[in-house]
């Protein structure tokens, strides 16, 4: 089902039209607002008349997340704090969060993206959307909740947690739209098993999943287990959040909201912008945003665009399925992650040393992260006790900052691998791709 | 009359207790006793060896976590109650013993027990005054 005819199967040279002019207008407002961007682009010798054609956005230098730490908490806003209705964040690389900010415009933009994502899943109004995102400052929750009532439907923010009183209410409630990580997808099914529920007692016919990577085998597996249709989607709090992106039932490349957002794909490396069909890192630049926009914010995700029209019949830009990072971040159970995050906690703490690494595994159905420790030498002991109470400590600080549990293992000194350059801290062993 | 025990940490991973014996043995170094306590992820090996100094210079040498721990080693005779009269002695003063492994001297036909005890000067005082024969490092590393 299309949501918005119109724009999603408007012919392409349409669409560039409405994306020139929103890239003019966003450009000028960046460079009237925000006080990095007018520095930036006074730089690069460029101003709000530097935007000619929609190619012109090469010249324009990237956003990076960093940039919006070192602006914490709101200096890339580019309205007053009076037009701010809503404040969402996202972890940062090294504890401190990453802010966005929506203004009714925003949260309206943000709710008609949703919308088209979930009826691209086939959402109507007689449907009901089983909300299971975090609702919170994570944009999961509240982003799939706006749109599934801009579409009419019924929204159960059930949120995440208390598996088996979930399995309970999509059998009493009659849930027919699944809204959840994939990973805890496929752990509802494992717990509607266990209770005996069938899936011939559920309503469900197809579900939204997003917010981590997944493999095309994980969704047979989702699709198989719930008997469902299962859609990726995929958003980011710096860009708008989920909606940014999303299949349709042909399941051939995520739809790209492009009347609200530029997308590009370049080298990682040289910054050069690569063609379609091209593996390399997304870029989005957002053109209706009022609150945060973003020029050519690098989302360090890997992937290829298409421009190809789809069976389905949309126009839109697609994008493949995110492959990789182009850096270190993992993402747990939906959670961003930084390996930075774990050595500050671990700076802190007495007794360990800066080495650590993680090891992220797929065991059952959830992500498990566990965390290897060094044990320093000066705080070993020939105590059990103090070693277990050591683990727990760490345990509890890096939980408090990731807000994910984690297993903390202590392990001798000097056998996590040192490296000249880039300490290998991560093995990621869930088969993703 | 403390008596020196050597901890070192182990991750549970296989071969690493024979890591530390190989090296112990490759430097003649005698192992006197051995225990371990473990848990799901590491274990703690506590030995009492023949040279502890030589021994523990070895053992960082060659990148094993060690620590030095001061316990308690008594001698008693091989038979029913000894241990039972020295921790009902411990227990009437209050001191708690943390862990305790023994073993056997066949040669006197005695027993010795290691206890880790908190207080292990004022557990030293009281064996002694119970007229409990205890092993200093001397004589316990050298048996």
């Amino acid at each position: 089902m299309i949501w918005n005819k119109e724009i999603e199967t408007m012919p392409r040279e349409q669409l560039e039209v409405l994306q020139l002019e929103g890239l003019r207008s966003t450009v000028k407002r960046v460079y009237e607002n925000v006080p990095m961007y007018k520095k930036r682009f006074d730089e690069a010798g460029l101003g709000p008349d530097s935007i000619k054609t929609l190619d012109d956005l090469q010249k324009f230098p990237f956003t990076l997340k960093t940039d919006l730490r070192d602006n914490y908490p709101f200096g890339i806003f580019a309205v007053p704090m009076k037009d701010i209705v809503r404040l969402h964040a996202s972890s940062g690389t090294t504890g401190k969060s990453t802010v966005v900010g929506y203004t009714k415009n925003d949260i309206d933009i943000w709710a008609e993206l949703m919308a088209r994502t979930l009826s691209a899943a086939g959402a109507t109004s007689d449907d009901v959307v089983h909300n299971a995102y975090g609702y919170g400052l994570f944009t999961g929750g509240l982003g799939v909740h706006y749109g599934a009532e801009r579409v009419g439907a019924s929204v159960i923010p059930v949120s995440g947690g208390n598996t088996k009183r979930q399995i309970t209410i999509m059998q009493d409630f009659g849930s027919t739209i699944l809204a959840c990580t994939p990973s805890y997808a496929l752990y509802l099914a494992e717990v509607a098993k266990e209770m005996g529920v069938k899936n011939s007692e559920l309503k469900l016919k197809a579900g939204v999943f997003g917010a981590e990577p997944w493999s095309n085998s994980m969704r047979k597996d989702i699709e198989e287990r719930l008997g469902i249709l299962a859609i990726d989607i995929y958003g980011l709090s710096e860009i708008i959040g989920p909606g940014v992106a999303y299949e349709c039932p042909e399941k051939d490349g995520l739809h790209i909201g492009e009347d609200h957002f530029i997308v590009e794909v370049i080298d990682p490396d040289t910054g050069k912008r690569l063609p379609p069909g091209e593996k390399g890192e997304l870029v989005f630049t957002t053109i209706t945003k009022e609150a945060t926009p973003v020029i050519r914010y690098r989302t360090r995700d890997i992937s290829a665009i298409n421009f190809e029209r789809c069976a389905c019949g949309r126009t839109t830009a697609r994008m493949d399925r995110v492959t990789g990072r182009t850096d270190d971040m993992l993402i747990i159970r939906g959670v961003n992650v930084f390996p930075s995050q774990i050595e500050s906690v671990l700076m802190k703490i007495e007794g360990t040393e800066p080495h650590y690494q993680l090891i992220v595994d797929r065991t059952g159905k959830l992500d498990i992260l566990e965390v290897q420790v060094e044990v320093n030498e000066r705080f070993f002991s020939d105590r059990v006790r103090q070693l277990e109470d050591f683990e727990r400590k760490v345990k509890g600080e890096i939980e408090s900052v990731l807000n994910i549990s984690v297993d903390v293992k202590l392990v001798e000194p000097k056998t996590i691998q040192r490296s000249e350059g880039k300490a290998k801290r991560v093995i990621d062993r869930r088969n993703l791709n | 009359m403390k008596a020196t025990q050597l901890s070192v940490f182990l991750e549970n991973k296989q071969g690493r207790l024979a890591d530390v014996t190989r090296v112990l043995a490759e430097n003649d170094i005698n192992i006197r006793a051995l225990f371990i306590a473990d848990t799901s992820d590491f274990g703690i090996l506590r030995m009492i060896v023949d040279k502890p100094r030589k021994a523990i210079d070895i053992l960082k040498e060659n990148q094993f976590t060690v620590s030095e721990t001061d316990v308690v080693a008594v001698e008693l005779l091989d038979k029913p109650g000894s241990l039972a009269k020295i921790l009902s002695v411990l227990n009437d003063n209050s001191l708690n013993i943390e862990y305790l492994y023994c073993f056997l001297d066949t040669e006197r036909n005695a027993a010795v027990d290691i206890m880790r005890i908190e207080d292990a000067s004022r557990a030293i005082d009281i064996l002694q005054g119970a007229g409990v024969k205890l092993l200093g490092g001397d004589d316990l590393h050298e048996l």
